[in-house]
């Protein structure tokens, strides 16, 4: 299993960002979802978060909505999101789960911790879950030996980025603006501000997602941030490609205009 | 802090309540509430807190409330003795809490007004709100027109083409309807899509909460601004039976009329509280909206509570013939109150709340609405349990105007 701390390391050393990838399990089909990953480990993505299809994704713009609508509606199950896991490991990125709570709350935390830990997976990111509401799952995780990934965003307040970056481990995640996910022509300048206040606070890595689409916009957020993350902008390609083969030719071309960016 | 000619007094909003059921610092009723949201939104919530733990305090804000209640919605609303429908209730005395009579048509308008109050004092000049059935985009269009606000309305577009009436309404209102076509297109992906909106646009907006579910502080200040009607229903029928009631009936969806009737009662022991949700087609047939009754433990739109889900914390799709019954998820301080044993819920089947809409109707010459009808339906199962003494308080939360298509439809009129 590569860790979240082997990958950062490395970038690092390469004097260059870290590329993170999302895809959610099932999509765009069950298998299609390990391929697809592959493609972009095999691009250049260092990590790889895997969604967990949610009915009610309430931070999700509507691309990522389309994609996770398709994949429960193909009948994913939590079992199905750890195979997911399983394979994308294998490839040897290091390989995240991003997370609603309340599947993880039912399934039972210590029981996915575990299973997670067991299928390769290094951690999740839960972007609903509070620091407030956190000890439970990040006892859990803990004890399971993965990371726990929360978000900031540019809203917060000096004291909330200090909550949030004491319950992180691995990484934190700056939203780069206030809003759900989704591709934008522009990234929000209020993202290498939220950034730097939140390294005032802390000596891990913070990565910057939500509306990074091209090559050129993650070369721009690599100048400052330790990882780039990027998702609706893949999941589109894949939902205007005409077959999944297609998809992955086209995400793999994406992946690698962001992987030079991050290297720029 | 009574002052004169007032209806509303700081101990009416509920925050400094005799009865020690306010939620915590984190927004908790026992292991209920709190927040499961994004981190953008925190701020948000903490500001609304905020600026209403100041208002409610604050003789102006509560004047100002008083007089929209008083002088536009058309408080107090009055009880009214139904003995003829009492006949089929094994001859327990059923008596009404007419918020059927408030300006647009149900209790809705109380928690509108506050917020909107609320909205003025948080400098913020948009409204946005997610509607089921219709009423509370009415209700919150209405406010908006009355204080000036720019409002929009998430409402699901399978929700839109049942209520095309409601939309109408609020469209002429001036506010702006947006049918959300994600999802199920019902009530609880068009508070998905609200709650985008905010996150998106928070600085110059102000989430206008439909019901006493969502993340802390929505269920307390929704609580607090429907509580009124327990308060004047409490004085009202001392003042009519010379003794508090034997029970007090409300319809549970969200839980927002039911919250506002029974918190008054929470303190008196004697008095059982009883909250009907909708059973749709049947516990069985697995189409209802049976949240408290048989659901589960988990977190919905930002706080825990009891939620209709499968096994793996997937939201399952509600079914009620009311649209405003018609949710997945029901308020927190409810979670509470059903496992602390001082209410009790049940369901009513469509079937059931029909034939209680019809009876009042032919009985009384009043058509509740069909989301009131399961607590009338209910109240004439209690009251023949507890027989002919007994006295029943029921909050008629609002009227049937608006259901005239799904009657014409379920009477075959």
């Amino acid at each position: 299993m590569t860790t979240l701390q082997t990958v950062f390391a490395k970038a690092k050393a390469d004097n260059r960002a870290a590329l993170v990838g999302y895809l959610p399990a099932g999509f765009p089909s069950k298998g299609g979802d390990v391929a697809a990953a592959a493609a972009l480990v095999e691009a250049g993505c260092d990590v790889i978060e895997i969604g967990l299809p949610y009915s009610d994704p309430l931070m999700d713009g509507p691309t990522i909505q389309d994609a996770v609508h398709r994949s429960l509606t193909n009948g994913t199950r939590i079992a199905d999101v750890l195979r997911t896991v399983e394979g994308v490991a294998a490839t040897g990125a290091a390989t995240l789960v991003m997370t609603y709570w309340n599947p993880i709350d039912k399934y039972g935390a210590e029981r996915f911790a575990r299973d997670l830990a067991n299928a390769g997976g290094t951690g999740t990111i839960t972007p609903d879950l509070t620091p407030e509401e956190s000890e439970p799952w990040r006892a859990a995780s803990a004890g399971a030996g993965i990371d726990t990934v929360f978000l900031v965003a540019p809203s917060s307040t000096e004291h909330r980025i200090k909550a949030v970056v004491d319950c992180c481990t691995g990484f934190v995640y700056a939203a780069s603006l206030m809003g759900v996910t989704g591709a934008r022509e522009t990234v929000n300048v209020a993202a290498e501000g939220l950034v730097e206040r939140t390294r005032q606070h802390t000596d891990l890595p913070v990565c910057v997602g939500l509306g990074v689409g091209t090559g050129a916009q993650a070369g721009e957020v690599a100048r400052y941030a330790d990882g780039v993350i990027v998702g609706s902008a893949f999941i589109r390609r894949i939902l205007d490609a005409p077959d999944e083969a297609a998809g992955r030719a086209s995400i793999a071309q994406l992946a690698g205009d962001m992987a030079q960016g991050v290297r720029r | 802090m009574a002052h004169e000619g007032s209806i509303l007094t700081a101990a009416d909003l509920a925050g400094n309540g005799p009865h020690g059921d306010d939620p915590d610092v984190r927004g908790k009723f026992g292991i209920f509430g709190g927040r499961f949201v994004p981190e953008a939104l925190i701020p948000a919530l903490d500001e609304v807190a905020a600026v209403y733990e100041k208002a409610k305090n604050d003789a102006e804000f509560l004047r100002e409330f008083d007089h929209l209640l008083r002088t536009y919605a058309g408080r107090p609303t009055t009880l009214t003795d139904v003995p003829r429908f009492s006949e089929h209730a094994g001859g327990a005395r059923i008596v009404l809490k007419r918020e059927d009579l408030t300006h647009t048509g149900a209790h809705k308008i109380n928690n509108v007004l506050g917020q909107a109050l609320l909205t003025k004092r948080l400098g913020k000049k948009r409204v946005i709100a997610e509607t089921g059935a219709g009423q509370h985009g009415v209700a919150t269009a209405t406010a908006a027109a009355l204080l000036g606000l720019e409002c929009v309305i998430y409402m699901g577009a399978v929700d839109c083409e049942r209520q095309a009436l409601n939309v109408a309404r609020m469209k002429l209102l001036g506010a702006t309807v947006v049918p959300v076509t994600n999802g199920s297109q019902t009530l609880k992906d068009a508070i998905n899509e609200a709650f985008r909106d905010w996150v998106t646009n928070v600085d110059t907006t102000h989430y206008l909460f439909g019901t006493v579910a969502g993340p802390h502080p929505f269920p307390e200040i929704v609580r607090d601004f429907a509580r009124i009607i327990g308060v004047e229903a409490r004085r009202q029928i001392q003042e009519l039976t010379g003794r508090l009631p034997d029970a007090v009936c409300a319809a549970v969806g969200g839980g927002s009329n039911a919250i506002g009737v029974f918190h008054a009662f929470i303190g008196d022991q004697d008095v059982q509280l009883h909250g009907y949700e909708a059973a749709g087609h049947g516990l069985e047939s697995g189409e209802h909206a049976l949240t408290l009754t048989a659901g589960s433990v988990g977190v919905l739109h930002g706080s825990r509570t009891y939620v209709l889900q499968d096994d793996e914390g997937q939201t399952i799709e509600s079914h009620s013939i009311s649209a405003g019954l018609d949710y997945p998820g029901v308020g927190p301080e409810h979670a509470w109150l059903k496992d602390s044993g001082r209410a009790t819920y049940h369901g009513v089947t469509d079937d059931q709340a029909m034939t209680a809409f019809s009876l009042l109707a032919r009985t009384e010459g009043i058509i509740p609405a069909i989301e009131s009808s399961h607590a009338l339906a209910g109240a004439l199962e209690l009251g023949r349990e507890l027989g002919p003494e007994a006295t029943i308080l029921v909050n008629l939360s609002g009227r049937g105007d608006k259901d005239m298509g799904t009657a014409m439809k379920y009477f075959n009129l």
